[in-house]
């Protein structure tokens, strides 16, 4: 990307001629798949088609019908609130494990392992096994119960108000490992220098990775964060297995939304329609960040 | 590279030798107790006849199984043979030349003759000819009681609807449920369906369903049937369940007073070897109204240019309308026959309740038969909705409905 940027004389385009060609099959297949499809998706959610695709152009009807929709309205909202408490606690509990477990403990590698281990589990595992764990008549609430408090309610997954905090819950025990993980390995690359200079200086340790590591591990935590928010954004099965969109409508989430219009309703234009504002959506957050991430960097 | 030309290999091998022998596959949905007990017999009955039904189903209710289905036969790798229910879940597929066209076998062999009521034939068919076998008729318009949950609670078991509702609390009290409704949205419609046809009557429900009448909505009968709507949410209320069998199997063990569910119910209580009338008690049209819907399963199949699985898949064709099998599976399924030609004499209370229905009650079109498929579950969403909100209006409801009838017509 950045070589590309940086090209200012033509005879750039056949430097490494070989390892261009090599990538065509791969730019192809981008191009093809990635803008290629997205296009034919935009163009088609101004039609009418049902189960099939048909070009029978209707103006912006399928956008009208979408944000005039209880349940897509739902979905954006839950997606907000899903999207919020996976960024923030992920990152905070992610980061805090992550310091912990550099504190160079012993049986490090146990613990990395029995914190990574959720994430080797799929979504629909996960919501499975939360969902029993949620499930008032026989998991965490009736043993709380059985234990002696008796007015103890906890039950999440059958109350609309809460229920995406429920979903929250399985999404952060399977995704935290992975962002500390990631940051514990960014730490792992600090330069015991750093360490030593602080020190010298009687900086407090919280203080020194508040104001100087977490600045310096700014790439890590853009990865992270890259790959969190894609998770946030398509997030379907965790949704499915667990609650299903229920109780109600109350859990529905957009990729949901998108699913059962093209296949239960069988209204392919609609689900376009839908997908498409999930790519603007994401447009809109991605393409000035991407903007001021690597544009600025043609001056170095 | 290799291990992916390997697979495509046999893949490719894989295909070509089932495509030799008279294999048919049969996608459906019918995976509970009763419903796998009644499949089988088709499936009996078609290897009966040399040939190999080779089971596809697919767990997890229509709603899971149609995208299945569709994806697979959209995709270029049709089976043998599909469920869908008859109505217009399968008619693009059938506009795009996706499905073959019965019309010779059903003409030869008189279907339109021998299949009662007609309007079941009818909705198989497009531009005048007929595209799938229906199998059996489904009225969706039952309340189904457990006598344990009523003794239990020392009352006696209710005759119709209002006996119910009244007999709620004393339910409540013996720490039953009321009214279970499963958590899946077509279950919370089917409850809109039977206060429509029973409380608000057929009339109104053809006007509403049929011919998408908007001004009906706003009608006093709809009014009634709306209260009812807003009971039965009361009396549902607690109830967390997901699946449609789980809610019957709760009804079963007297651990609910009722559910509104369709016949298909009824293949519940035959598995767990229950009596009608002793230990669970039918309502048809909630006990207020003598009345059926004509709901129902049919199989379709797919297009597929291979002369052997085109006549194995006539021979299906016939043998899943034939009197033997259409007897044989019925009762194991609980529900009715689709031709008025076979002898029933097997049948317990509940099904003679809506054969009689069938033969000289009121009948209208089931839900399928006159909605779309997105209408149809853009109302499952609003209902369920319904059921899940307490302080969700009826007048919501109202303008709901409205707006999908509408957007359907």
């Amino acid at each position: 990307m950045a070589k590309a940027n940086g090209s200012g004389r033509p005879s750039r385009l056949f430097r490494n001629l070989n390892a261009k060609i090599a990538a065509i099959p791969m730019i192809l297949t981008a191009m093809v798949v990635f803008v290629g499809f997205s296009l034919w998706t935009v163009v088609y959610s101004f039609t009418k088609s049902g189960l099939l695709p048909r070009l029978d152009f209707v103006g912006l009807i399928q956008y009208e019908r979408l944000w005039s929709n209880t349940k897509w309205l739902i979905s954006i909202q839950n997606l907000v609130v899903f999207g919020a408490c996976m960024l923030i606690f992920s990152f905070v509990i992610g980061f805090v494990l992550a310091c912990l477990l550099d504190q160079k403990i012993r049986f490090e590698g146990v613990f990395r392992t029995i914190l990574l281990y959720p994430f080797a589990l799929s979504f629909v595992v996960t919501g499975v096994v939360w969902q029993w764990i949620l499930n008032p008549d026989f998991g965490f609430q009736s043993i709380v119960r059985a234990a002696g408090w008796e007015s103890f309610t906890f039950d999440p997954l059958n109350n609309g108000k809460i229920v995406m905090f429920g979903v929250v819950i399985a999404a952060l025990w399977q995704g935290t490992g992975f962002v500390m993980v990631l940051l514990l390995a960014g730490l792992r690359g600090i330069d015991e220098e750093i360490w030593k200079a602080t020190r010298i200086d009687g900086v407090p340790a919280w203080k020194t990775y508040l104001f100087v590591i977490v600045p310096m591990l700014r790439p890590v935590f853009v990865t992270a964060l890259v790959i969190v928010t894609a998770g946030i954004v398509k997030v379907y099965d965790l949704v499915v297995a667990q609650t299903n969109g229920g109780p109600g409508i109350s859990s529905e989430v957009p990729a949901k939304y998108v699913y059962d219009q093209m296949f239960l309703n069988q209204n392919l234009g609609q689900g376009f329609a839908a997908s498409t504002m999930m790519l603007v959506t994401v447009a809109i957050i991605i393409i000035p960040w991407a903007y001021l991430e690597f544009g600025g960097r043609k001056r170095g | 590279m290799s291990q992916k030309l390997f697979f495509a290999a046999t893949v490719a091998v894989f295909a070509f030798g089932t495509a030799q022998a008279e294999e048919v596959e049969v996608t459906h949905w019918w995976t509970s107790g009763g419903e796998a007990a009644a499949v089988a017999e088709f499936a009996k009955a078609f290897d009966a006849t040399g040939n190999k039904w080779v089971d596809g189903a697919i767990a997890g209710s229509g709603s899971t199984a149609r995208p299945v289905m569709v994806s697979r036969i959209t995709g270029g790798d049709p089976m043998g043979a599909t469920q869908f229910n008859h109505g217009q879940q399968a008619q693009e597929l059938v506009e795009a030349g996706l499905m073959r066209s019965l019309e010779n076998v059903a003409s030869e062999d008189g279907w339109r003759d021998i299949v009662h009521p007609s309007s079941i034939l009818e909705s198989c068919e497009i531009d005048g000819e007929i595209y799938c076998v229906p199998v059996n008729i489904h009225s969706q318009l039952w309340l189904w009681l457990s006598n344990d949950a009523f003794e239990k609670a020392g009352i006696e078991v209710p005759a119709d609807w209002n006996a119910f509702v009244e007999a709620a609390p004393a339910l409540r009290e013996a720490g039953i449920q009321p009214l279970v409704i499963g958590q899946q949205p077509w279950q919370a419609s089917l409850v809109l369906q039977n206060v429509v046809a029973a409380i608000a009557g057929p009339e109104i429900y053809a006007k509403i369903f049929n011919e998408k009448d908007v001004e009906a909505v706003n009608g006093p009968e709809m009014e009634k049937a709306f209260a009812a709507l807003e009971t039965a949410r009361e009396l549902a209320a607690g109830s967390n369940v997901q699946e449609w069998n789980q809610a019957t199997t709760m009804v079963i063990n007297g651990e609910a007073g009722g559910q509104v569910m369709g016949d298909w119910a009824q293949g519940e209580f035959a598995v767990a070897e229950k009596v009608a009338g002793e230990d669970y008690t039918c309502l048809p049209g909630l006990g207020l109204a003598d009345i059926v819907s004509t709901g129902g399963d049919a199989f379709y199949f797919p297009a597929i240019e291979d002369p052997e699985i085109t006549a194995a898949q006539e021979e299906l064709a016939r043998v899943m309308i034939s009197p033997e099998a259409q007897v044989a599976f019925n009762l194991k399924k609980g529900s009715m026959p689709v031709r008025g030609d076979v002898d029933l004499d097997a049948a317990n209370d509940c099904m003679r309740k809506g054969l009689d229905i069938l033969a000289n009650g009121t009948v209208v079109d089931g839900l399928d038969q006159v909605l779309s498929a997105d209408a149809g579950n853009q109302l499952a969403d609003l209902m369920i909705q319904f059921f899940n909100q307490p302080d969700m209006s009826v007048d919501d409801v109202k303008e709901g409905l409205i707006g999908i009838l509408e957007y359907d017509s």
